[in-house]
């Protein structure tokens, strides 16, 4: 099943253009890895697919992005946000709880019972592989836990609005390799419910978790297929290069 | 090797020189004003309304007076400033206009407070037929406070940073939820700060009083706030200049009083800062 359907997708920031003639599918219950070297256009890619690119200034677009079939710039910005989450790059918590972190997303959406909103968060820590470390300390400060900690608690805060696909934007840049295996783990077992795209500019995390993978260039897709085939027999020798660590 | 150290210490001397020749003039006024004022600070000169010409008696009248000046202007200013400071900061797109106006309120804070006052006089005492009245003087005081207050909210809004605002959106908050939920909280300890200052100058201030507000007499308390009423830095300019052969220690008390009142008022807002300080968690 698609999820994602983008069609000739060109953006610009002011007169630089940062995506070009861009199309792709993206099935439901994949992980899609996006690969390639700095300036290649795989961030304002996944900022696009829940409209986040629209905050800059001098953001202009052309072509069509589809979400099961319906134009998300028809889509109200704030239950598109709500239905595609991210997970940036740094672990940023909100200056709250851990428990509020959390709920923040539900609450703005209306959530207020307090028993939905503890089984929420209890859910959303588990499906993290957080709610043992901080089951305790739910009320503590986010900016207490460790790096790797803050992350997996950004990403329950984007489970917690149970979306139907998730951004993840270079999510273990900052990240010691014990912090990345376990957040690599909480991605494979996710795409059983979730839609995945993957940034990262690790080439083998891409391989270990990418059911497929996208390789960017200047602005241009250059090629997607099955992983094993990118990392095996690639069409274009430019994507070889990029894996064999030739440029980028 | 031996230079540099050398130079560095007479950096130090200067620097450290500086800062003392700072303190020590505040330092003098306090003490002065301490010495010579409190003799005359006791229950009668706090609660009594001026007698024999403003000779003895006390200076309640002015005190009340000048506690409800300064609410009222906190009142009329810190909203209206708030949300001009939200705008400016969240809203308002970087621009020749909106350039413009965050240059005009900032040169406005640098206004003479006798050209409020003159300002005052017109809109709200003639224009608006307010009369010399408490609410005139809130308002010219309000306004002459507005540029502190924008000025420092906006910083303190600016200076929430930029990616909890995008977290907040990126989970499907609107605009002004992530104000509202986000920036606000995060900014209140700055904008209090703001208001602070401009209580401070509120409570001070004698120019833009002068024509809409003040009494040069007035023994009893007012009744409304179209009420006239005395405040204290015109009594003290009326005791001090206006009126013969008044004691030292009244005029001194009287500064004494108003000084305690503005350390009183910005006790109370730098308490509430320190709490929402402790709240703060990055």
């Amino acid at each position: 099943m698609v999820k994602f359907s983008i069609n000739n997708l060109d953006i610009w920031f002011g007169s630089i253009q940062a995506l070009k003639n861009v199309s792709i599918q993206i099935s439901a219950n994949e992980i899609l890895s996006v690969i390639g070297p700095a300036n290649s256009g795989k961030t304002t890619f996944l900022r696009m697919l829940n409209r986040l690119n629209e905050l800059q200034p001098n953001f202009r677009m052309q072509g069509g992005i589809y979400l099961s079939g319906k134009d998300i710039m028809k889509i109200e910005a704030e239950s598109l946000r709500r239905n595609v989450g991210t997970v940036f790059a740094l672990p940023l918590p909100l200056p709250l709880s851990v428990f509020d972190n959390i709920t923040y997303g539900v609450r703005i959406h209306g959530v207020r019972n307090r028993v939905e909103l503890a089984e929420i968060v209890e859910r959303s820590l588990k499906q993290a592989y957080l709610w043992e470390e901080v089951k305790d300390r739910l009320n503590t400060s986010a900016f207490k836990l460790s790096g790797g900690q803050q992350q997996r608690l950004c990403i329950a805060r984007t489970l917690a609005l149970s979306p139907e696909v998730i951004l993840f934007d270079e999510p273990c840049s900052g990240l010691d390799p014990i912090s990345t295996t376990r957040i690599e783990e909480a991605m494979l077992k996710l795409k059983e419910k979730y839609t995945i795209i993957l940034v990262t500019n690790n080439v083998k995390q891409a391989a270990r978790v990418g059911d497929k993978t996208a390789f960017f260039l200047s602005g241009e897709l250059i090629e997607m297929d099955r992983t094993e085939k990118i990392f095996t027999t690639p069409s274009d020798k430019r994507t070889d290069g990029y894996i064999q660590g030739k440029f980028g | 090797m031996r230079n540099s150290a050398r130079s560095q210490k007479i950096a130090f001397a200067l620097l450290f020189l500086a800062t003392l020749l700072i303190i020590i003039p505040v330092g003098l006024i306090v003490v002065i004003i301490v010495i010579k004022g409190l003799p005359a600070i006791n229950w009668q000169f706090l609660s009594d309304i001026p007698r024999q010409g403003m000779r003895a008696g006390g200076i309640f009248p002015a005190i009340i007076g000048t506690l409800y000046l300064v609410i009222g202007a906190i009142v009329f200013a810190l909203p209206i400033g708030l949300l001009a400071a939200i705008y400016l900061s969240e809203y308002s797109k970087e621009n020749f206009l909106s350039r413009m106006i965050k240059l005009a309120i900032v040169n406005l804070a640098g206004v003479p407070s006798v050209v409020y006052g003159l300002f005052g006089l017109a809109l709200f005492v003639v224009f608006f037929k307010f009369g010399a009245s408490i609410l005139s003087g809130s308002l010219t005081l309000g306004i002459m406070i507005l540029p502190i207050i924008i000025t420092t909210s906006r910083e303190a809004l600016e200076s929430v940073p930029h990616s909890f605002r995008e977290v907040s959106l990126s989970l499907g908050a609107s605009k002004w939820q992530t104000i509202r939920h986000i920036v606000l909280p995060n900014a209140i300890p700055g904008i209090l700060t703001g208001t602070i200052l401009g209580l401070g100058r509120a409570a001070g201030e004698t120019a833009p009083i002068l024509f809409t507000v003040a009494a040069f007499y007035l023994p009893r308390l007012p009744k409304s706030i179209f009420d006239q009423a005395m405040a204290l830095p015109y009594h003290l300019y009326v005791i001090s200049t206006q009126v013969p052969n008044v004691d030292e220690k009244i005029r001194y008390g009287t500064a004494l009083v108003l000084l305690i009142l503005v350390l009183f008022m910005n006790l109370v807002a730098i308490i509430i800062r320190y709490k929402f300080r402790k709240k703060k968690k990055w």
